[in-house]
């Protein structure tokens, strides 16, 4: 039994050992060995940049089938703002819910509202915060692992307010259990996913022991029966479906949504793991103690860039953004009221019901002596190495080969490059 | 000091390469994960580090970082040939800085670096000769992390 969930799996029988993923994954997650890739549970973040490098489909990612329904007497669907992003400009997101009601959900939540709420409450936290800066924001559950795994030391920058999707699941099975006087667990939360990492968040949240949220359904799965659906769902007046839009929480699906439908002036908006990496090594060095609010998203352009997405992504951010210009140029603020998230953000409602905790990779050696012999050892061995990072070793980099070689992981023998030189050395 | 016991490394610093500055102390921070010395030190160890690659960068030609780690302490030696600090009492004080505009608009040159330098060290020691270089000593302590 592995100590940390993850929503990617290798099929063994797939996998020709093609070394895509494993020169493709940011954190060095993945070793080829004996033809076969696998992953280093412990190293993995579930960012998913495997699942899209595979060229042989053997990298899963794991989400809910529809069947998972029937389990529950009353089931609601939370799908992602993402999911407003995947249809025509004038597909809004009032027939997207209408259409998920005709798959076959008993009901539809618009979570882009719980978004705007979030907002409200992340802008009241910014507000009163007195401690170093900047605070990161925790909606993407691959930037959280990335934090536990790669920057313990960043920790305490993690928003404590919750994730709209877990506030809205909390308040939905709430609110139906009393309307239906069914117990939560007969009601089934299913968020619509544009990403496979969420299924972690769900499964092993990283600050708390069990999550609202019941299953999670991807983008990808639900699309085509979806647009079916939509085809007999009543029209509605444009006017009057743009009315019903959150603003503030119709950015969501995309990178730098808050940043912008929140006017916040000293606030950073990234996406992509390596533009992230970036910018954290920044924060490390204290860098950027002067912005208030880092927006973070590992895929690239936030969440429309989800793997399990349909629509071509810059396409989907520019609808979000279209959606956003129109709305401010309409003046339309369907809006939670700032009073009542007030009330209940002074509740403590918004806030993570637990605490991240730093999840740092095991050391070279758990005595600090050994492990400075350790990583001694690591540098010699690799200034001997050829550093070309070819990767054929079935390591990622000549540095992590070094580092596996120390750990006896893997051995010296196993650079292609080092065993022809001395084979040369050798007829000479 | 057993620095013989310990790991030794050393790093070049090109003076006036504002677009690979900060990568030293990246490497070290690194470094220090990897043996697993605690976040905290090493938060401290890295804004050293970055502060002190800096100081290279803006104001000398060229540097050389030396990094002693021993499982007492984790030591940086930087040497510098560059234009020296003609008063260190002064360059000790926040908000006091040399920097010209150019290295303000980029964010730098605060006169946090010396000052940050010694909120985060254990020990430092400066020696500094105007017109020839700067030599910083700076030792952050692991006795706790050093305890079984």
């Amino acid at each position: 039994m592995s100590q940390y969930f993850h929503s990617i799996r290798i099929d063994p029988d797939k996998c020709k050992g093609r070394m895509k993923c494993m020169r493709a994954c940011p954190t060095q997650a993945i070793r080829v060995r004996s033809g076969k890739a696998t992953i280093i549970e412990e190293r993995c973040i579930d960012c998913g940049e495997c699942i899209n490098v595979c060229p042989s489909g053997a990298i899963v990612p794991l989400t809910d089938p529809f069947g998972e329904l029937t389990k529950f007497r009353q089931t609601v669907a939370i799908p992602s703002p993402a999911l407003y992003a995947q249809f025509g400009r004038e597909i809004l997101p009032g027939k997207i819910l209408a259409g998920l009601k005709k798959l076959g959900f008993d009901d539809a939540f618009d979570l882009a509202f719980t978004c705007g709420e979030v907002s409200f409450a992340i802008q009241e936290y910014l507000r009163e915060y007195k401690g170093p800066k900047p605070l990161i924001s925790n909606v993407c559950p691959t930037i959280v692992r990335l934090i536990q795994v790669k920057y313990p030391d960043l920790i305490d920058l993690i928003i404590p307010i919750d994730t709209p999707r877990e506030i809205a699941a909390k308040d939905i099975k709430h609110k139906k259990s009393k309307q239906y006087g069914l117990p939560e667990k007969e009601i089934g939360a299913f968020y619509i996913t544009p990403c496979p990492v969420k299924m972690i968040s769900i499964r092993q949240p990283a600050e708390k022991g069990k999550s609202y949220i019941d299953g999670a359904l991807s983008i990808a799965d639900v699309y085509g029966p979806l647009l079916s659906a939509m085809e007999s769902v009543e029209k509605e007046s444009f006017r009057k479906a743009l009315e019903s839009i959150c603003i503030l929480g119709i950015g969501w699906a995309m990178v730098g949504g808050i940043c912008r439908t929140l006017r916040l002036k000293n606030s950073l908006a990234v996406s992509g793991l390596t533009e992230i990496i970036k910018v954290f090594d920044d924060i490390e060095r204290g860098k950027l103690r002067d912005i208030d609010f880092v927006e973070a998203y590992s895929c690239a352009q936030g969440c429309v860039g989800g793997s399990l997405t349909v629509e071509n992504i810059y396409n989907s951010y520019n609808k979000i953004l279209k959606l956003i210009e129109t709305l401010e140029f309409e003046k339309i603020k369907a809006c939670p009221d700032i009073r009542q998230v007030r009330k209940l953000y002074a509740d403590k409602y918004f806030f993570l019901e637990g605490k991240i905790e730093p999840r740092p990779l095991t050391p070279l050696d758990k005595d600090l002596g050994k492990a400075i012999q350790k990583r001694k050892e690591k540098e010699e061995i690799y200034e001997s190495l050829p550093k070309i990072d070819c990767g054929a070793c079935g390591s990622p980099n000549c540095l992590t080969f070094a580092e596996d070689v120390v750990m006896g992981k893997a051995q010296l023998a196993d650079c292609l490059l080092k065993t022809a030189e001395r084979m040369k050395r050798h007829e000479t | 000091m057993r620095e013989e016991n310990g790991l030794f490394q050393k790093f070049e610093i090109a003076g006036g390469d504002f677009s690979r500055a900060g990568s030293v102390s990246t490497k070290i921070k690194e470094i220090l994960k990897e043996i697993g010395i605690e976040p905290s030190i090493i938060r401290r160890a890295a804004i050293v580090a970055y502060e002190a690659e800096m100081n290279v960068v803006m104001y000398a030609r060229k540097g050389e970082f030396s990094l002693y780690l021993t499982p007492h302490s984790i030591r940086m030696k930087i040497k510098d040939e560059g234009s020296g600090i003609p008063d260190i009492e002064l360059a000790m004080q926040e908000g006091y800085s040399t920097a010209t505009d150019e290295m303000r608009e980029m964010g730098f040159g605060a006169g946090m670096g010396l000052p940050n330098i010694k909120k985060n060290a254990d020990e430092l020691a400066i020696s500094s000769e105007v017109g020839k270089g700067t030599a910083l000593d700076v030792i952050i302590r692991l006795n706790q992390a050093g305890k079984e």
